[in-house]
C-alpha cells in the first residue's frame, strides 16, 4: 500500500458519510409524514418563548409529535439546568 | 392478465427513460406484448430514445382528448415486432392528464398487451403521479448518490399512499429497486454507495445494476435503447434485470469490479 494511500486511510470515507446523513434525515422525514405543514415553525416559537423565560441550551428541548391510531400527541421534553432545578426545590 | 409497470425516481437524469426503453424492449425480445408510455407532457423524450420521434403523428393526449384513437396514435417499433410507444403531448402541460383519461387509455391497452410500461416525469407532481397511480409493480431507479436515494424514498412513500391499490386498499405496488450508473470501483474505494447501502437505507428488493457506461450515451445518439448493444456491460445488465422480472434467478453482476489484465493473465 503506498504512503498516500495510508494517509488517505485514516479519513472517513465519503461513502460512509452519504449512508450516515441519508439513514439520519430520512428517519427524521419518515417521522414528520403527514405532519402538518406549521409543526416545524410551532416548533421553534414554543422553543423562543422556553428560552426566554429559562436560559438554556435550545439543542436540549425537544419536541416531537406521535401518532397513535386516531391520536396525535405533542410531546415536549425539556431539560433543565441543574442549578435552576434546585432553586425551585 | 395485462400488468402496468411505473418507472420512477423522484429525481430527474438517473436513467428513467433509458430503462423504460430498455425494458420495454427486453420484455418484448421476450415474446411479449408491450406498449410503453411517455408520462412527460411538455418534455416528450421517450420518442427520441426508441429512435420514433419522426413518426410521431398522434400522442397520449389527443387519445385522452378523444381527438384520435389508440390505434392511430400507437406507434410500432422499427426493431420488435410486438413493442409499441405511445409518445407524450409536447404543446400540452401536466393538467391534461386526468385519472378518467388514462383509465380509459391504460383498460383499452390491458386488453391486447401483456405489459405497460409507464415511463415516469422527474419529480412528485401530477405526471409523476399519474405515471404511478395505475400501477401493479414499480421499477424504482436509483443512482448511488445522496439526492437520488433521498427522492427515491420520496417516491416509495407516493407508490405506497397515492396510488390506486393504496386508495384503494388492495395488496400494495410490487417495488423493484434498479441502481443505475454505479461504479464498482469507486463503491469499493469508498468514494460511492455501494449497492448493499443503497439497497439498506431504501429497503426494497434489489432487481437489478447497471453500470456506468459510454454505451448508453451512444444508444441514445443513434435513437435504439441500450439493450440492443448485444455484448455491453449494460445490454447484460437490463437483460439479467428483465429475467429476474420474470421470475428468473440470476446471479447479480456488474457489482464488483472488473479483474484488471494483469490480474487476468496472472489469476490474482
Amino acid at each position: 500500500m503506498s504512503i498516500l494511500s495510508y494517509l488517505l486511510g485514516s479519513r472517513k470515507k465519503t461513502a460512509s458519510v452519504a449512508k450516515e446523513r441519508l439513514q439520519i434525515i430520512l428517519a427524521h422525514e419518515h417521522n414528520g409524514r403527514g405532519a402538518p405543514d406549521y409543526l416545524p415553525a410551532m416548533k421553534q416559537e414554543i422553543m423562543a418563548v422556553i428560552a426566554k423565560y429559562i436560559e438554556i441550551d435550545v439543542d436540549k428541548i425537544h419536541v416531537n409529535l406521535d401518532r397513535q391510531d386516531e391520536v396525535a400527541v405533542l410531546e415536549l421534553n425539556v431539560v433543565l439546568p441543574e442549578m435552576q432545578v434546585q432553586g425551585k426545590s | 392478465m395485462a400488468k402496468v409497470i411505473v418507472v420512477t425516481s423522484g429525481k430527474g437524469g438517473v436513467g428513467k427513460t433509458t430503462t423504460s426503453a430498455s425494458f420495454a424492449t427486453g420484455l418484448a425480445l421476450q415474446g411479449h406484448k408491450v406498449a410503453v408510455l411517455d408520462f412527460d407532457v411538455g418534455l416528450r423524450n421517450l420518442d427520441l430514445i426508441m429512435g420514433c420521434e419522426r413518426r410521431v403523428v398522434y400522442d397520449f393526449v389527443n387519445v385522452i382528448n378523444q381527438e384520435a384513437t389508440l390505434k392511430q396514435a400507437l406507434i410500432k417499433d422499427k426493431h420488435c415486432d410486438n413493442l409499441y410507444i405511445l409518445p407524450a403531448s409536447q404543446t400540452r402541460d401536466k393538467d391534461a392528464l386526468t385519472v378518467e383519461g388514462v383509465e380509459r387509455v391504460i383498460d383499452e391497452l390491458k386488453e391486447s398487451f401483456d405489459y405497460i410500461v409507464c415511463d415516469s416525469p422527474a419529480g412528485i407532481e401530477k405526471g409523476a403521479i399519474m405515471a404511478l397511480y395505475f400501477a401493479d409493480e414499480a421499477l424504482v431507479v436509483t443512482n448511488p448518490e445522496v439526492s437520488s436515494v433521498r427522492d427515491s424514498d420520496r417516491i416509495l412513500g407516493m407508490l405506497s399512499a397515492k396510488s390506486r391499490r393504496a386508495e384503494k386498499g388492495e395488496s400494495p405496488v410490487k417495488e423493484h429497486l434498479l441502481v443505475t450508473r454505479y461504479s464498482p470501483k469507486r463503491a469499493k474505494n469508498g468514494e460511492m454507495l455501494s449497492v448493499a447501502d443503497v439497497q439498506e437505507i431504501l429497503n426494497v428488493p434489489l432487481l437489478g445494476v447497471i453500470p456506468e457506461s459510454e454505451v448508453v450515451l451512444q444508444a441514445s445518439n443513434a435513437g435504439a435503447p441500450a439493450i440492443h448493444q448485444n455484448g455491453s456491460d449494460v445490454s447484460e445488465a437490463y437483460g439479467d434485470a428483465i429475467a429476474r422480472f420474470l421470475g428468473e434467478e440470476r446471479p447479480m453482476r456488474f457489482t464488483t469490479e472488473k479483474p484488471g489484465l494483469l490480474q487476468r493473465l496472472f489469476g490474482g
